[in-house]
């Protein structure tokens, strides 16, 4: 047991590209930027279960690659996981423990809980040493009631009543921080997710686009999806796009295919 | 924006934190504040570092939020087995030998210091310390993290033997808030949990029960109430 330490997966990630990269990098070599999902997710519980809220915009570098993504992850029937991070990753993980899930699921032939993707989630961003860059903000309800976790990229999770990640989350927090209040009703509670978002999308750079919402109850799950669209296009030309100079047709022939194709009526079955 | 107070979310979670583990005759008082900070953001303003390892024995935990837990989660999972392998409740001393074991052996890769406390029925209320290069220590009173620098003369002077429950656990409250009054990376709640042979309590002081020292202001609702107020107290700030 004193052998007990980290240990290195089999296959998949190798770590021995990271030195190299540190180097090229410190003789001014430009990294590649990959996808990040800017981002302002949320979540909070209210008092018949979880409310999780998430802004639709992806960036790369400061171009918005995506201007309708889904950051609302499905885990499990009854849990659903906000990522923020880099997309991939973000992606990769929630895919990956929602088939362990299910799984799990088939083999014990119960609801899953909370706390059970939980723990797969920072055992697999723990081993990969905040590498695996995936800010996450997972709620649901399960058998032992509602639950809302947030777990960092290095594998630490906090369990919270509201919640707050990515670049917005600080707009976002001090909505929830003036105006959070324990046993909320939905309405209230979709609101407050709703303000909360929209302050990270007027006020953070990496967030923008639409608020999508999730409802979790027990038995039950709403998941709205663009449920405001803040900052709708404002200037759509009435007449549409007017192309100068039409397609036009030079020259038409049709080959019907029954001539090329032979279709033979039954036939000998295939022997060895 | 400033680059050098922009807050990257993405460093490691750290518990800035102060902790402490006290013995007093009949058994041990664990405290700590409840601040987990991400850069110079707090990441959770209520956090709770003291967490069970087995019925009687609890764990301080400062350094990497990450490290600590996954450490924690490791070693209740190996004293699990090991009390059912033993078939009556583990010691203290098994449990710190676990986690110095676990600290020592992945010193390179780990940055968590701990506070172990408990009581068992051979030796009583223990605390044992294990900061950061594994090394293991029996004493009559434990303190750790960031906030306990400033504790190091306050402890000297006001640690006694034998002291009561009451005494033991004020002791460790004031404590623990003299230190969230000097430490930046120290602060919320203040949660302690008292061990003994009846059984484990859990306590929990809110901020702002807290005794104010030397010059900390008053909590207010607005600056507006301070600036329109004639005090003395807000001239320190303004130049």
């Amino acid at each position: 047991m004193s052998q007990v330490a980290v240990d290195v997966p089999k296959g998949g990630f190798s770590f021995d590209l990271c030195r190299r990269n540190d180097m090229l990098a410190k003789k001014g070599v430009q990294q590649p930027s990959y996808r990040k999902t800017g981002t302002t997710i949320v979540g909070l519980i209210f008092q018949d279960g979880v409310i999780l809220g998430a802004d639709t915009r992806a960036t790369e570098g400061p171009i918005v690659c995506d201007k309708n993504c889904e950051k609302i992850h499905y885990m499990a029937p009854n849990i659903y996981c906000c990522g923020a991070g880099t997309a991939a990753d973000t992606e990769a993980v929630t895919d990956m423990v929602s088939s362990q899930l299910q799984l799990h699921r088939y083999h014990t032939g119960r609801e899953s809980r909370v706390v059970t993707a939980l723990t797969l989630l920072k055992k697999h961003l723990f081993n990969y040493q905040g590498h695996v860059s995936a800010a996450l903000v997972l709620g649901g309800v399960d058998v032992t009631g509602p639950h809302l976790h947030t777990i960092y990229p290095h594998g630490s999770t906090d369990t919270l009543p509201f919640a707050t990640m990515g670049s917005g989350s600080l707009a976002a927090m001090a909505m929830f921080e003036s105006k959070y209040k324990e046993g909320m009703t939905r309405d209230e509670g979709i609101k407050l997710v709703t303000e909360a978002i929209c302050s990270g999308i007027f006020n953070d750079l990496g967030s923008g686009s639409n608020v999508d919402v999730c409802v979790i109850t027990k038995g039950h799950k709403e998941y709205l999806r663009n449920h405001l669209v803040p900052t709708p296009r404002t200037y759509v030309s009435a007449e549409g796009y007017k192309f100068t100079k039409k397609t036009e047709v030079l020259f038409t022939k049709i080959t019907p295919l029954t001539e090329k194709v032979v279709v033979l009526e039954g036939g000998d079955a295939m022997e060895e | 924006m400033d680059q050098s107070i922009q807050n990257d979310l993405n460093a490691p979670h750290s518990m800035g934190t102060t902790i402490i583990g006290v013995t007093y005759n009949g058994g041990v008082v664990l405290g700590a504040d409840s601040r987990t900070s991400t850069g110079v953001y707090v990441a959770n303003r209520a956090s709770d570092k003291i967490t069970q390892l087995t019925d009687n024995v609890y764990l301080c935990r400062s350094g990497s939020a990450a490290d600590s837990q996954i450490v924690s989660d490791y070693v209740r999972h190996f004293l699990h087995q090991h009390t059912i392998q033993l078939g009556h409740p583990a010691t203290v001393k098994v449990a710190a030998n676990l986690i110095r074991l676990f600290s020592y052996n992945n010193k390179n890769m780990l940055q968590t210091g701990l506070i172990i406390g408990g009581w068992d029925k051979y030796e009583g209320g223990k605390i044992y310390g294990v900061p950061l290069g594994g090394t293991i220590l029996e004493q009559p009173f434990a303190i750790g993290g960031s906030g306990s620098t400033y504790l190091y003369g306050f402890f000297d002077q006001e640690w006694k033997e034998g002291m009561t429950k009451e005494e033991a656990e004020q002791l460790v409250v004031k404590a623990v808030s003299l230190a969230i009054a000097r430490d930046g990376a120290s602060g919320g709640v203040v949660r302690t949990v008292i061990i003994n042979s009846e059984g484990v309590t859990r306590n929990y002081y809110p901020g702002d029960a807290l005794p104010l020292w030397h010059e900390e202001l008053e909590p207010q609702n607005s600056l507006l109430d301070i600036l329109s107020s004639s005090s003395s107290g807000p001239d320190m700030m303004i130049s």
